[in-house]
C-alpha cells in the first residue's frame, strides 16, 4: 500500500530531503519512499514510480510531497513520523536564527559586504540568482550544474566585465584566502596558485601540494566547460591567471583541464606565457609532447602538478618517479597481491566517486592495459551497454548524473558506490577493484568506514570462489581534514586495501598487478 | 575588459552569502568565517511560465527599454515626499469627486450587487434607509437589486472606507490632503465598534448613530478643526507608531492624541458641556476613531505615486468581501483581483472562524503605504496576531522589507533601532519572493448586521499579483 502526502508552502533544500529519503528507505518493510518538493522533474519521477495520485494535483516546487510504499499501516505511519522528526530536527537548528533573509536581494542588502556569493541551488533556478549576484558585484561560486551553455557564457560575459569571479557552474571546489568552499581539504596557505576545470581535481593537486611540504595561495575553480567550449573561451580560466600573475602571494602557477578547445588553449598557453612566473600545466587525458616551453612546465599527471609546483616554489628541481617506494617493495607487492588470484580472475574494476580521479584513472589504464570500459570513453567502443552494470575492465564514475537521479552524490552518501559493489561482489571474473577516496569539507564523516564492509564482502566472496581480490585505493586528502588522511587510510589498511599515496599511483599499481596477472 | 576585481578579494575576509546547502555555511562560520544563509525559495513559487516572464523583464531593463528602476525611484519619491494633512470635513456630496444621491461608494475593486458579501450588502442596505431612499430592509435591498442605484468603489473617487466601505452622499467625510501634491482624499467618520454599518447592520440603533454623527459629531469635530487648523497627519503618525499603534488594528494611540489634539479646541467651541462631552465621549469610547485618518492619509499618500510609466509600484490594495484587488502605478486604474481571503484570526468569546465573512475592507491601504501590518513591530502589544512574542513581530516586519522598495524616512519603529517602515510594495518582488503583503485586519461576520467578531491576519491572493505582474510584463517588455 502506499501513501501521498502534499504539504503546501513548506520548502526545503532538495539535498536535505534526499539524505531524508534515503533513511526512510532503509527504515524496515520500506518498500519506496520518497521525500521531495513538487517541481516537474520530481513529479515525473513520482509518476514513473507509481507514486502519484490525486493527492499532487496543483502540487507546485514550494510544496512539500511525502510519498511512502509499504506492507502495512502501521509501517507507514512510522515512517511518516520519522520524516516529521527529520523535518523538525531542520527546524529546531534554525531556531537559534532569529532572521534569515528570504532572498538574495534581501542579503545583498542586509550583508553590503559580502563578497561571494555560493550557489548551489537547482540548475534551473541557478543561472538567474548568479546574474543577480553578479549585478550585484559579488563574485560567484557555481556549484549548481544543469546550466545551460548559453546561460554560462552570458554570466562569464557579464562577470568579466565587471571584473568579477565567476566560479562554474558545476564548480565544486575552490580555496579562497585560505578558506575552503563546498568540497575541499584543509591545506596551508603557500605559494602555488591553483587554476582548475574539476573539483576533484583540484582536491587532489592542493592536497598533494600540502603533502609536498608547500601550499596553496589560491585554490580557483573554473566550471569544466570553460576551456573545452570555445563559446565561453575559457573567460574564467584567463581572468584566474590575470589575478594569480598580479598575486603577490603567488609564485608558482599551477593550471589543470581536461584538454581544452585547440584555440582556447592557444589563448590560455599563450596568457600563460606572459605571467612572469613559473607556470605548471596539465592537460587530463593527454600526454605532453614536450616537458618544458618557457616559463610552462607541462606535467603528466596530478601527482606531478603538485610536486612539480611545489618543487618550482621551493626553487628545487623537480625529478619525475612513479612511485614513491621503491622497485622492489613495488614488486613485492604486486607478487603478494596477485598470489592468490585464480586464473577466472580477469578483470579490473574501479568504482569512483571523483569525476576528475576517473579520468585519470581511465587514461592512465588505458595506457597500461588498454580496454577500459566506461560511461564517456574517448573510444565509443568501450563504452558500457549499460551503465548500471561493470563489463570486462570498467571504471565508473558514481558521481554521474545518471546514477544520482534524485539521490545525494557519493561523495556526500556512499550508498551509490557500495549497492554497485555489493550488487558485482557476485562476479566472479573481477580481479582487481581500484578506488578513490575523497575527504575533506563537504565529503561523508568517514567514506572509508562506509564503504569497508562492501570491501570485505567483495574479498569473502573472492575467497569463497578459491581466489583472491586485491583492491587498491588512495586517499583524497589531508591530515587536517576532519575525517583525517591517516586514520582514512588505516580503516582502508585494516581491511586489506594496498592504500597508495596518490590516485595517479594506485591507478600504475593496478595496472602493474594486472599486467602480473596477464603475464602469467 | 574593466579591472580585474578578483585580486581586490584576495586581499579582503571571505564574506559569503550562501544559497542552497547550508552546510557551505556552516564549514564557514565553524572556520571564523562571515556566512549568510538565504532561506531561499524557487521565484514565483518554481512556476516555469512566471519565471520566463520574469527573463523577459530582465532583458528589457537590461537592454533598456524598461526603465524600472527610475520610475520606482520616482514613485518612491512621491511616496517620501507626501504630506497627509487633515484640512476640513465635509458632506461627500459637496466634496467628493462624482458623488451623487445615487451613487453607493463600497470597499475594494468594482463588484455588482448579486457579487457582493453579507456584510456589504448589509451596509448598502442600510446606506439607502439612511439616505431615505428606503425605510426598510426589505425595500433597501429591492432597490438596491433594481439596477436604479449605481455603485462605484471608494477608489474611483478619492475616497477610502473601512469594511463595507459604505459611502453615501449626505455623510460627513475627513477631507485630508497631501500638502506637497495638493491631491485629496475622502473618509467617513469612524461610528465605532459593535452594531456598526461599515460591518453590515442597518437597524435603526446603526443609523440613528448615523444621523447623529451627521448632525452633532461632524459640526462640532468641523469647528474645532477649524480653530485648530490643519492638522499634520504624517507628523501623528509617526508618533502614534512610537506609542505602541500600527496604525490599523490598533489605533489606541492615534485616537489618544487625536482627542489630545481637539480637546483645547473644542471646549473653547461655542457648544454645550452636554453637546461637547457626547463628542469627547464618543471618541473615548472608540479606539479605532483614528482608523478613518490614517486611512485616507494613506491614501492621499500613495495617489501621488499613481500612473508613472514603467513603475511596478503597488498603490492601492483593496478588498470587497468577494475579491481581493491591486492596481500598479505603471498601468494605472486596472485593477487585478483574485478571490478574498479567509482571515487567520482571534476570535471574540462566542464567536468562531465559522461566522467569519471573507476579507473586506480599504483598511489594507495603511498596509500600501507602509503602516498597518507592516509596522507590526512597533505594536507589541498585539503580537498575539503574529505568534505571540515581540520577536516574531519584528519578524514580520522584517520580511516585508523584501518586497517593498524603500525605508520610511518618516515612519520609524522604535524597537528596530528607530528603522523606517517597510514602504512601497514593489509588485515584481511580491511574485518573485513569493512573500504576500503581511495585512492586519477585523473580521465581520458573514452576515449582515452582526459586526465585529474578530482581528487577524490575512494572505492576499496570490493570482492578482501575478496578474498585475504579467500585465506589466505584457505592456512593457
Amino acid at each position: 500500500m502506499k501513501r501521498i502526502i502534499l504539504r503546501k508552502d513548506s520548502y526545503y533544500d532538495s539535498v536535505f530531503l534526499m539524505l531524508i529519503s534515503a533513511d526512510i528507505k532503509k527504515m524496515d518493510g520500506i518498500s519506496e519512499a520518497v521525500v521531495a518538493m513538487g517541481t516537474e522533474m520530481n513529479l515525473d519521477l513520482l509518476n514513473d514510480m507509481g507514486l502519484n495520485g490525486p493527492e499532487l494535483d496543483g502540487a507546485t516546487a514550494n510544496d512539500l510531497i511525502i510519498a511512502v510504499e509499504a506492507a502495512d499501516e502501521a509501517t507507514i505511519d512510522a515512517a511518516e513520523t520519522a520524516v516529521d522528526e527529520k523535518l523538525r530536527q531542520k527546524a529546531d537548528q534554525d531556531e537559534g536564527d532569529t532572521w534569515k533573509p528570504g532572498s538574495s536581494a534581501a542579503a545583498f542588502e542586509a550583508v553590503p559586504d559580502a563578497n561571494m556569493v555560493i550557489i548551489s541551488l537547482p540548475g534551473q533556478y541557478a543561472a538567474r540568482e548568479a546574474r543577480k549576484a553578479l549585478q550585484a558585484d559579488r563574485h560567484v561560486m557555481m556549484f549548481s550544474d544543469n546550466v545551460s551553455l548559453d546561460d554560462e557564457v552570458a554570466l562569464k560575459t557579464l562577470a568579466r566585465s565587471r571584473g568579477l569571479l565567476m566560479m562554474g557552474p558545476d564548480c565544486g571546489t575552490a580555496i579562497i584566502n585560505g578558506k575552503p568552499l563546498c568540497f575541499a581539504n584543509v591545506v596551508p596557505r603557500g605559494p602555488v596558485g591553483v587554476v582548475s576545470a574539476s573539483g576533484t581535481g583540484l582536491q587532489e593537486v592542493t592536497s598533494l601540494i600540502a603533502r609536498a611540504g608547500s601550499g596553496v595561495s589560491q585554490g580557483i575553480g573554473t566550471g569544466g566547460r570553460d576551456l573545452k567550449s570555445e563559446d565561453v573561451g575559457g573567460i574564467t580560466t584567463l581572468m584566474a591567471i590575470e589575478a594569480l600573475t598580479a598575486d603577490p602571494q603567488t609564485s608558482v602557477i599551477a593550471v589543470i583541464s581536461k584538454p581544452p578547445a585547440p584555440s582556447v588553449a592557444d589563448t590560455v598557453i599563450s596568457a600563460l606565457s606572459k605571467t612572469g612566473k613559473p607556470v605548471v600545466v596539465h592537460l587530463i587525458g593527454m600526454v605532453p609532447d614536450k616537458k618544458t616551453d618557457g616559463n610552462i612546465h607541462y606535467a603528466a599527471n596530478l601527482e606531478e602538478v603538485a610536486r612539480m609546483a611545489a618543487a618550482l616554489a621551493a626553487g628545487e628541481a623537480y625529478r619525475s618517479r612513479t612511485f614513491d617506494a621503491g622497485d622492489d617493495e613495488i614488486d613485492a607487492l604486486v607478487e603478494r597481491e596477485t598470489a592468490g588470484i585464480s586464473s577466472q580472475q580477469k578483470y579490473l574494476r574501479g568504482y569512483f566517486t571523483g569525476g576528475t580521479l576517473t579520468d585519470e584513472a581511465v587514461f592512465v589504464l588505458n595506457e597500461q592495459l588498454g580496454g577500459i570500459h566506461s560511461f564517456d570513453p574517448a573510444d565509443p567502443a568501450f563504452k558500457l551497454a549499460d551503465p548500471q552494470t561493470s563489463e570486462k575492465h570498467t571504471i565508473v564514475d558514481l558521481g554521474e548524473d545518471v546514477f544520482t537521479v534524485g539521490r545525494p552524490h557519493p561523495m556526500i552518501d556512499p550508498s551509490i558506490r557500495t549497492e554497485r559493489m555489493d550488487r558485482e561482489a557476485d562476479d566472479a571474473e573481477v580481479a582487481v577493484v581500484l578506488l578513490d577516496c575523497v575527504i575533506g569539507y563537504g565529503s561523508h564523516a568517514d567514506p572509508a568506514g562506509a564503504m569497508v564492509p562492501s570491501i570485505r564482502r567483495m574479498r569473502a566472496a573472492a575467497e569463497k570462489r578459491g581466489g583472491y581480490l586485491a583492491v587498491v585505493a588512495s586517499v583524497t586528502g589531508t591530515e587536517g581534514d576532519i575525517q583525517n588522511l591517516s586514520s582514512q587510510r588505516r580503516t582502508l589498511e585494516e581491511a586489506g586495501v594496498v592504500v597508495m599515496p596518490s590516485n595517479y599511483q594506485a591507478a600504475k599499481l593496478a595496472g602493474r598487478i594486472m599486467a602480473k596477472l596477464g603475464a602469467r | 575588459m574593466s579591472t580585474n576585481r578578483i585580486n581586490d578579494l584576495f586581499s579582503q575576509d571571505l564574506n559569503v552569502i550562501n544559497l542552497g546547502l547550508e552546510g557551505f555555511a556552516d564549514t564557514l562560520r565553524s572556520l571564523g568565517s562571515r556566512a549568510t544563509q538565504v532561506e531561499w525559495k524557487p521565484p514565483a513559487g518554481g512556476n516555469s511560465e512566471l519565471i520566463a516572464l520574469f527573463d523577459r523583464l530582465e532583458a528589457a531593463e537590461a537592454s533598456g527599454s524598461v526603465k524600472r528602476a527610475e520610475a520606482n525611484a520616482e514613485a518612491v519619491r512621491r511616496v517620501q515626499a507626501g504630506k497627509p494633512t487633515i484640512v476640513d470635513i465635509g458632506i461627500a456630496q459637496d466634496v467628493v469627486p462624482g458623488m451623487h444621491k445615487k451613487l453607493i461608494l463600497h470597499a475594494g475593486p468594482p463588484v455588482k450587487w448579486e457579487d457582493m458579501s453579507g456584510p456589504m450588502r448589509g451596509a448598502v442596505m442600510g446606506g439607502l434607509i439612511y439616505e431615505g431612499l428606503a425605510s426598510t430592509p426589505e425595500e433597501a435591498e429591492k432597490l438596491a437589486a433594481s439596477g436604479e442605484i449605481e455603485f462605484d468603489p471608494c477608489h474611483h473617487h478619492s475616497a477610502v472606507g473601512p469594511m463595507a466601505g459604505i459611502m453615501t452622499a449626505s455623510m460627513p467625510v475627513w477631507i485630508m490632503e497631501n500638502a506637497e501634491f495638493g491631491n485629496r482624499a475622502y473618509c467617513t467618520l469612524n461610528e465605532g465598534l459593535g452594531k456598526v454599518l461599515r460591518y453590515g447592520a442597518n437597524s435603526q440603533e446603526v443609523i440613528d448613530r448615523l444621523k447623529w454623527m451627521a448632525d452633532e459629531l461632524a459640526p462640532v469635530l468641523r469647528a474645532a478643526l477649524k480653530a485648530h487648523g490643519p492638522l499634520d497627519m504624517k507628523n501623528l503618525i509617526a508618533q502614534v507608531l512610537q506609542m505602541g499603534d500600527e496604525g490599523h488594528n490598533r489605533n489606541r494611540a492615534g485616537t489618544s492624541l487625536f482627542i489630545r489634539e481637539m480637546a483645547p479646541y473644542l471646549v473653547r467651541l461655542d457648544e454645550s458641556r452636554d453637546t461637547i462631552a457626547r463628542v469627547l465621549e464618543f471618541l473615548n469610547s472608540n479606539d479605532h476613531f483614528f482608523l478613518n485618518l490614517t486611512m485616507p492619509a494613506a491614501k492621499c499618500t500613495v495617489d501621488a505615486a499613481a500612473g508613472i510609466e514603467g513603475s511596478s509600484f503597488i498603490y492601492t490594495m483593496a478588498r470587497n468581501g468577494t475579491e481581493f484587488g491591486i492596481r500598479i502605478s505603471g498601468l494605472p486604474d486596472q485593477w487585478f483581483t483574485g478571490p478574498a481571503s479567509v482571515i487567520d484570526g482571534l476570535y471574540l468569546p462566542g464567536f468562531t472562524a465559522d461566522d467569519a465573512a471573507r476579507d473586506i475592507g480599504d483598511s489594507v491601504i495603511t498596509e500600501t503605504s507602509g503602516i498597518g501590518g507592516f509596522a507590526m513591530a512597533a505594536a507589541p502589544a498585539i503580537v498575539k496576531f503574529v505568534g505571540g512574542k515581540p520577536a516574531d513581530a519584528v519578524n514580520f516586519t522584517r520580511q516585508m522589507y523584501e518586497i517593498t522598495m524603500s525605508e520610511n524616512s518618516t515612519y520609524q519603529i522604535p524597537a528596530m533601532d528607530f528603522r523606517g517602515t517597510p514602504t512601497a510594495i514593489d509588485v515584481i518582488k511580491v511574485v518573485e519572493t513569493g512573500i504576500l503583503p503581511a495585512i492586519n485586519t477585523g473580521i465581520a461576520h458573514k452576515d449582515p448586521g452582526v459586526g465585529m467578531v474578530g482581528a487577524g491576519l490575512v494572505k492576499p491572493p496570490e493570482k492578482c499579483f501575478q496578474d498585475a505582474f504579467r500585465a506589466y510584463v505584457e505592456h512593457y517588455c
